[in-house]
């Protein structure tokens, strides 16, 4: 789940100045889950732009807004709004904004702060449990990410900052590596932690990310 | 005498550290090295302690070189990629520096520019590891080096934890920093002796050098500060009072750094003195302890 926030209303009033006629965008997905970009949202957004003096041509709640070909699809049944707004305010992630953008021509304005990858542990709390690195080694941490969760990113082992199991930067945070630590222990792996993990490949998780061809299935 | 052949002589070895300023002022380092000169088997510099900006590690271990010191180079893994952090190593080969300490490094939000990206490209272990590739004349990248360097490579260990994952952990990583190629360890500061002999218990297995780490206290209020902020330090109630009660703070404060020296000096090879301040005394501290 993409984990986003709603940008200031005077921040998108001040990206808006000059345009009089705005269409807004919300995703079904993750900006539903998030309450920043889903249908009740989109309308509370109308009613304060209009509030505003602005004029709403029209919305939409794409399912979902990263995804091209739905958001073409759904800007053709909004044709007529779509092109007689001056702006777009698309409140859905980052990836959602420039689909969007693509997919329009128009000028689009970002609603939300896209804010990470996380789990949902209950409605409005969120955590922060993978980093897209590219190469995934949960199967030496016992199910737990150091890469995400050690705020140093540490691969081998802990720093000597921990204080009471809490992570140097923060006394809310648990350390990473007691929480894998004792993960292990507790699933007979203990062992893993001596594993040397050789310096982590960076460039997977930095060089631009593209998949342009559908891979077979693995049996082929 | 060099650090490693200090340490391989069995000798009860002595290191301190100095920290450079804020600033192109090099006076107060260089007065501390004066004072410092065959005095100690090594000096270490801290490289941007606590996350605070200042003259580099690698620029004032080159002036201790050029001093007649023997200096131990401190890396953290912070602030360089592993492009930065090899390029300094050929560096502080060629400016005659022989051993690096190398430490994950403060994160940055506990020091002086809190916005700063943190690097982490390589921790600790992964460090210790390319400065072995590297001493055999290969980069990390497996690439041959033109002239190998030939570091001695020490690490840090937290003797003193507050949990059970902590305690084993600390003693796992110490396994792993040596199979990576570390040679001798220096400790975060030991107050209580009876934890430290528990330690090396189960650390004598490794069979590498342990410099235990001791801080001079300086007053009640540094030793409550230390137990409730600094990992892995814990100063026992009895050595507050007594600190509170003496007169002379500073004559007290040397005494239990001498007496301390003195209860842990048989259970390890020997003792890294981090005096915060108190650098010039050092010669002081071990005169009272009898080392000198």
């Amino acid at each position: 789940m993409i984990i986003s926030e709603q940008k200031s209303f005077e921040e998108m009033l001040e990206y808006l100045e000059g345009d009089k006629k705005v269409f807004i965008v919300g995703c079904g997905d993750c900006a539903t889950v998030c309450q920043t970009g889903g249908e009740e949202q989109v309308k509370e957004m109308k009613e304060k732009l209009e509030g505003e003096g602005k004029t709403v041509t029209g919305w939409i709640v794409l399912n979902p807004a990263c995804h091209l070909l739905e958001v073409k699809r759904g800007f053709r049944e909004k044709k007529e709004e779509v092109n007689s707004a001056d702006s777009l305010l698309v409140m859905a992630c980052g990836n959602g904004v420039q689909a969007v953008a693509d997919a329009s021509g128009k000028v689009v304005h970002p609603a939300l702060n896209t804010l990470f990858l996380g789990s949902i542990q209950r409605f409005g709390q969120y955590l922060e449990r993978c980093s897209l690195c590219g190469e995934c080694i949960l199967e030496q941490t016992g199910g737990i990410c150091p890469v995400t969760r050690c705020t140093k990113g540490l691969l081998n082992g802990p720093c000597g900052g921990s204080k009471d199991g809490k992570c140097e930067v923060d006394p809310e945070k648990d350390c990473a590596w007691e929480l894998i630590f004792n993960r292990l222990k507790e699933i007979g792996q203990l062992e893993k932690i001596k594993e040397f993990r050789p310096p982590k490949a960076r460039s997977k998780g930095q060089q631009w990310r593209v998949i342009l061809e559908r891979k077979a299935a693995a049996s082929g | 005498m060099a650090l490693k052949e200090a340490l391989e002589s069995g000798k009860f070895v002595v290191t301190t550290e100095v920290g450079p300023l804020k600033g192109t002022d090099t006076s107060e380092v260089m007065e501390v090295a004066e004072i410092l000169k065959g005095k100690v088997d090594g000096v270490n510099v801290t490289d941007q302690q606590s996350a605070v900006m200042r003259l580099g590690s690698l620029a004032t271990c080159s002036l201790l070189v050029q001093k007649g010191l023997e200096p131990v180079f401190q890396m953290t893994c912070r602030d360089r990629n592993r492009i930065a952090l090899q390029s300094d190593l050929l560096s502080a080969h060629v400016l005659g520096i022989r051993n690096v300490l190398v430490i994950s490094g403060d994160f940055p939000s506990l020091g002086d520019h809190i916005d700063a990206k943190e690097v982490y490209d390589l921790d600790s272990e992964q460090l210790i590891w390319t400065i072995n590739q590297m001493n055999g004349g290969q980069d990390l990248a497996g690439n041959e080096l033109q002239g190998k360097t030939d570091f001695f490579v020490g690490a840090v260990v937290k003797p003193v934890s507050d949990t059970d994952a902590s305690t084993e952990l600390q003693l796992a990583m110490m396994e792993k920093k040596i199979n990576a190629g570390a040679r001798f360890f220096q400790t975060q500061a030991v107050y209580e002796a009876d934890v430290f002999e528990r330690f090396m218990k189960r650390a004598a297995q490794f069979k590498v050098p342990v410099l235990v780490g001791v801080i001079p206290l300086k007053s009640v209020g540094m030793a409550r500060y230390m137990n409730k902020n600094v990992s892995g330090v814990f100063v026992p109630e009895p050595l507050i009072d007594e600190m509170g009660k003496a007169e002379d703070k500073t004559a007290k404060g040397l005494e239990i750094t001498a007496r301390l020296i003195n209860d842990l000096k048989d259970m390890c090879q020997g003792v890294h003195i981090m005096a915060i301040g108190w650098e010039k005394k050092v010669p002081e501290i071990l005169k009272m302890a009898k080392l000198a």
